[in-house]
């Protein structure tokens, strides 16, 4: 414990400066009444390019990608780099689409992916779907910070659950007062630590390990004794299609969960969404230099400290590694800017999920007629329950639960694709044909995922990601991305289905949008300022 | 976003728009990477190409950004 002292002093120090930061955050842009959604949940929605640029960076990139993509490069090498092009296809890909996301929600106030599908499909149904769906994606993945925290924890040489039940109940008061303006402030101190972090970790380490050359050599030797097939260097024949359809895939789901949505919709104008898709890709080359961070691991010989279930949990080698190569306050640094990296999206999600429950379960079936108040202290009650939950999963369950979870709810967030971002291009599909892909595309994605063993951890089921062709009766050792199949599934279904449904004239529901609402810009009118007074 | 003439209705179509292609692309051509020579500053391929994708995927928004704002 002693030789961790200066670690932790530096640790809570920029622990504490956060949590202030927190609570003054509430009166940051302070508008005249925080009582609605567009307020506590959107901070207001008028962030420009910088803040948009730090919120939505510090959504994205969380501290578990800090501490798992590393873990990952250290146990497998090349295929863990998928987080690398995952990060380059997705802005291109979503440049488009998210500045319609934006003008259609503009006009017509939706705070949720489910407030959109609700309006353009005209079906409750529908719409609870896509809203459970994001809940249960989005849960684990807040567990999932913790887990992030606990490494750093673990490498101080604390063990026990009670730092992590104080930095929540922390993080739950200041995102209770201040709402979504919060995560925002603190982003800018996340990410400046970030930055330091892995600048003086790509420039030092290298020097002390005898350059990035006998890194790699090193990385190389370690994968060439190993007698998995599915780790090296470079990927092989097997793992090339899990590669690129790992990276499409996770591509496509990013933006459809509902936290990284609520950084775009607090945004002010299409402009600043379009000059951030370009700008973002900063975090993908910091998150690039991160992944190497598994290389150093292994030339520095880390061996990951031992978990509760008699592993060896990966996830501790970068903090180990910062421990070893870094004086102790500027370790410090580095654990702080993890610890801190988990705050920012845990403080998003929770509120994206308060969101969804307010607008999409509360509003739609307990409180037709609720007010903007009440909508505000739904969702901030919600944000403190779903902080407890998260806190219970990683206290009651094994941490390897949340994991799964986490894998499970990446395939799971795929499926909502038909009806929100391919509805925000067409409305050709029937609301049954999208409720019945949704479902059949579900199914063939918990199928798969529970059908992948790891041999490495000892697991008969969802073990991974990576679903082998052989299982359909093909005759190869390819594998290949089980959320991008079960999309495909989706897709088919939905098509078929809005063929069957419209052939048998089953009837289909209301648009509650019109064209222009896609391209509407700041300033427009809003449907809201029309038929509501009082309202900003 | 294109402000059309005053009267036409507004809308996100251009031709720029096809160069997002590229980025979208590239990155999931595994043959253009998959190797470990030739390296640079002591990168393999594999790593320094992927790196450097990521300028291309900033070129190409920011001149789809520019030209159709």
């Amino acid at each position: 414990m002693s030789g961790h002292t200066t670690e932790l002093v530096v640790f809570v120090l920029l622990f504490l400066v956060v949590t202030v930061l927190g609570f003054v955050a509430s009166r940051w842009r302070r508008p005249s009444d925080l009582a609605s959604l567009n307020e506590w949940g959107l901070g207001g929605r008028s962030f420009g390019s910088w803040v948009t640029w730090f919120l939505v960076g510090g959504d994205l990139y969380t501290a578990y990608t800090f501490v798992a993509v590393p873990a990952l490069v250290f146990s497998a090498g090349a295929l863990g780099f998928y987080a690398l092009p995952y990060t380059v296809v997705i802005y291109p890909m979503v440049f488009l689409v998210l500045a319609r996301m934006w003008s259609v929600s503009h006009v017509h106030g939706f705070v949720t992916p489910a407030d959109f599908v609700r309006a353009r499909f005209g079906s409750p149904t529908l719409a609870l779907a896509i809203a459970i769906t994001g809940l249960v994606a989005t849960m684990p993945y807040i567990a999932l910070q913790l887990v992030g925290i606990e490494a750093v924890l673990k490498a101080m040489g604390i063990s026990g659950h009670l730092p992590i039940i104080i930095a929540f109940a922390i993080l739950a008061a200041y995102t209770y007062q201040s709402g979504l303006r919060a995560p925002a402030l603190i982003a800018f101190v996340k990410d400046a630590l970030i930055y330091i972090v892995i600048l003086a970790a790509v420039i030092y380490i290298p020097a002390k390990l005898g350059g990035w050359d006998s890194i790699f050599d090193a990385a190389k030797a370690k994968f060439d004794a190993s007698p998995n097939p599915g780790d090296g260097l470079t990927l092989n024949a097997a793992n090339q299609l899990q590669y690129v359809t790992l990276a499409f895939g996770s591509a496509l789901a990013l933006f459809l969960y509902p936290h990284s949505l609520t950084g775009v919709l607090a945004s002010k104008n299409r402009n600043v969404i379009k000059r951030n898709m370009s700008a973002l890709p900063a975090y993908s080359f910091v998150l690039g230099l991160i992944a190497l961070l598994g290389f150093m691991a292994i030339t520095a010989g880390i061996k990951p400290i031992v978990g509760a279930n008699g592993r060896p949990d990966s996830n501790t080698i970068v903090p180990l590694l910062f421990d070893q190569m870094f004086p102790g306050w500027f370790a410090g640094v580095a654990y702080a800017a993890v610890g801190i990296g988990a705050l920012v999206p845990a403080a998003i999600m929770s509120i994206a999920a308060a969101n969804l429950f307010t607008r999409n379960v509360y509003r739609e079936y307990i409180n037709k007629n609720a007010t903007d108040a009440q909508e505000a202290n739904v969702s901030k009650l919600t944000s403190l329950v779903v902080k407890v939950g998260a806190v219970l999963c990683i206290l009651v369950l094994d941490p390897q639960f949340s994991i799964d979870l986490q894998l499970i709810g990446g395939v799971i967030i795929l499926q909502t694709l038909p009806s929100v971002a391919l509805g925000l291009y067409t409305r050709w599909f029937h609301k049954g044909g999208l409720i019945a892909g949704w479902a059949l595309g579900l199914a063939a994605g918990l199928w798969m995922l529970y059908l992948i063993p790891n041999p490495a951890s000892g697991k008969a089921h969802f073990g991974g990601s990576a679903f082998a062709l052989s299982n359909l009766g093909f005759d190869t050792k390819m594998t290949i991305y089980a959320g991008f199949l079960a999309l495909i599934v989706n897709v088919v279904v939905a098509v078929l289905g809005t063929l069957i449904f419209r052939a048998a004239k089953v009837a289909d529901g209301e648009d509650a949008t019109a064209r222009d609402d896609y391209f509407a810009d700041e300033g427009d009118p809003k449907v809201k300022d029309l038929d509501l007074t009082g309202s900003h | 976003m294109t402000t059309g003439e005053p009267g036409q209705p507004r809308t996100d179509r251009s031709p720029w728009n096809w160069l997002l292609v590229v980025p979208i692309v590239l990155p999931l051509l595994t043959f253009l990477f998959n190797a470990d020579e030739p390296r640079l500053l002591g990168f393999p391929l594999f790593y320094w190409l992927q790196l450097a994708f990521i300028i291309v995927g900033v070129a190409c928004t920011t001149i789809v950004y520019r030209m159709t704002k």
